[in-house]
């Protein structure tokens, strides 16, 4: 009984806890040949085999390297990326599926990044200081107390014209690496201040003129992937958004240095159109910008 | 408990407050008044949280639960339940008076009535649904006004627990057919639905549950795994905004006793059944993921 019972279990074995997919054949660990040895009856022999070798299941993910991380094999990233891909084309406000797209479909970029952001000074202080953006960390009423034309007053003037919030931002989840997890969360919520910088409202199309900024600064796949959701753009906007302003956003954000190493917190009182030369940015065509107080109005 | 309450908004919203019930199990360790846990998924939980944590799963899945089925099982659920009906021929020997238990979505309430009535030209057959999640029970009466039973008293919606069906509503030996399909296993105690089962059916009648069960060829046993656990939580993270609801779905499924062990449940509360074989007790479907068991009071 033993010999068949070794036999079912090697021909099981792919589902025990110290393999994941289809490898393993023939391995068969301490723990369930323990369990093996201490199964009753013949009839219920395999469904007690099932039974353990199931509740294995919970081993077979590798431990989470950090709050919210949940590894994924290849194909479930792919996967995923597929997924989550055309899902934001079909409901463009799941920005759960956006992040989710973005970040599996990431790859090398964020390495790339990171080794850009640790070359200059203050991205190795944004490295090492970690800052989080989200309305704990922020100091709201001090950021309207800045005079007009600075970049804190403008970021806070911004989420009151669009109603927004700092912290509708989604966690990293698919990302491995703790660091390059960090990089991919302070993307995400820096966003919102390419939005400020610019002055970008929040709806369709001046949401994928920045994901084309954003495309030739950064070079996430994702920004590039969104630009498919064009499609769901009316013709007269898609023409613009083709014509107008993806040009601006390719020579504008091929131009600028890479924002992810801008340390953002430590210029809130620093004046807009300094920081725009600074950076290497000017302003893109009319249309899709909030009306900015100081400017003229170009409704 | 508030974060269950919380998570009735929209999908997008639902991640958030599902994880946080899930985050905060710790908390829920407070509440251990009797020492005695359970399952919840491949977690062990205080016996008095099962519930609120399993009504936190199914607020947040009710919204997109149809899909999801549709999506995680490429339909064939609707087969499996078909396979339900055409084994119980609900109306063959005249109208019946249905209670279908944790029947949310109605899907099997609406099945028994189109057989009875197309098969029977029967529209004297009665089905009361009863769940214990608002939210389900809402999503079912909302499908049914699409139908023809909407607003007759062949269909009505009751909020009970299905161990404890309140007995001046449910009373004794008052139905012809108890049904509870892929509701079981989220109950805390199985027996304590069985005895309930029991005490409201007629003698003679049956009882009817569709489960996913154990599968015993390895081969499929492994292929359904892999797919459990792979694709199914990643169709909740895509379709729904909810990874944490479906992998509870996925591990209870894999808690829940095997065919002959719950042959001996519904035999302990007193039902007859047939014997300990494919066939007998029970008709496995698809190799074993689903199962039907049946058993009739004596």
């Amino acid at each position: 009984m033993r010999t068949h019972s070794r036999v079912l279990f090697s021909l099981m074995s792919p589902a025990c806890g110290s393999c994941r997919g289809i490898h393993g054949w023939g391995r068969v660990s301490n723990n369930t040949a323990v369990a093996l040895g201490s199964s009753s009856s013949p009839r219920s022999l395999s469904y007690s085999i099932n039974r353990k070798l199931h509740s294995a299941h919970s081993s077979t993910r590798p431990q989470p390297s950090y709050p919210g991380h949940i590894p994924l094999t290849p194909f479930e990233n792919t996967f995923l990326a597929a997924g989550s891909a055309l899902m934001s084309l079909i409901d463009t406000r799941r920005a759960d599926m956006v992040a989710a797209c973005g970040e599996t479909t990431a790859g090398s970029t964020l390495v790339k990044l990171r080794d850009i952001v640790l070359e200059s000074p203050e991205g190795r202080r944004i490295l090492k200081e970690r800052p989080r953006i989200n309305s704990q960390t922020l100091d709201m009423e001090k950021l309207r107390s800045l005079p007009e034309n600075t970049f804190g007053r403008a970021y806070i003037g911004w989420l009151d014209a669009c109603k927004v919030t700092p912290d509708s931002r989604e966690p990293v989840h698919y990302i491995d690496d703790p660091e390059l997890a960090y990089v991919m969360q302070r993307y995400r919520e820096t966003h919102d201040f390419y939005h400020a910088l610019f002055g970008f409202k929040v709806s369709a199309l001046p949401e994928l003129a920045l994901k084309a900024f954003e495309f030739t600064n950064l070079g996430f796949p994702m920004t590039a992937l969104s630009l498919g959701a064009s499609l769901r753009l009316k013709s007269p906007q898609r023409a613009r958004l083709w014509t107008e302003f993806v040009p601006w956003a390719l020579r504008c954000g091929s131009h600028a240095r890479c924002l992810l190493t801008v340390y953002w917190e430590e210029r809130w009182e620093q004046d807009l159109d300094e920081m725009k030369r600074e950076l290497g940015v000017w302003d893109p065509p009319a249309g899709i910008t909030i009306p900015q107080p100081s400017r003229i109005a170009s409704f | 408990m508030q974060q269950a309450a919380r998570s009735i908004r929209v999908p997008r919203k639902l991640q958030r407050s599902t994880c946080r019930l899930f985050h905060n199990n710790s908390s829920l360790g407070s509440s251990n008044t009797s020492g005695r846990t359970t399952s919840f998924g491949f977690k062990t939980v205080p016996e008095e949280s099962k519930e609120s944590l399993v009504k936190g799963v199914f607020d947040s899945v009710a919204s997109k639960y149809d899909l999801m089925n549709d999506a995680s099982s490429l339909g064939v659920h609707r087969l499996w339940k078909d396979s339900l009906i055409d084994t119980l021929k609900p109306g063959r020997k005249g109208p019946l008076r249905c209670i279908d238990v944790a029947g949310g979505t109605g899907d099997i309430a609406l099945r028994i009535l189109d057989h009875a009535r197309e098969n029977y030209a029967d529209r004297e057959t009665t089905v009361e649904i009863v769940d214990i999640n608002a939210q389900m029970l809402k999503e079912g009466f909302t499908r049914f006004k699409k139908t023809m039973y909407h607003n007759t008293p062949q269909v009505s919606f009751h909020e009970a627990n299905a161990q404890e069906l309140p007995p001046s509503q449910f009373k004794d030996d008052s139905y012809d057919l108890y049904t509870i399909t892929f509701g079981i296993r989220n109950c805390t105690s199985i027996p304590a639905v069985l005895r309930e089962a029991y005490r409201v059916l007629k003698p003679g009648a049956t009882f009817a549950c569709l489960e996913f069960s154990k599968v015993n060829n390895p081969l499929l046993s492994t292929l359904y795994d892999q797919y459990s656990f792979t694709v199914i939580p990643l169709l909740g993270t895509i379709l729904a905004g909810d990874r944490d609801s479906y992998q509870y779905l996925v591990e209870s499924i894999r808690k829940f006793p095997s065919q002959p062990e719950f042959a001996q449940m519904i035999r302990d509360a007193g039902f007859s059944t047939g014997g300990d074989f494919d066939g007998g007790a029970w008709t496995d479907l698809w190799g074993g993921i689903a199962s039907i068991h049946t058993g009739v009071k004596v």
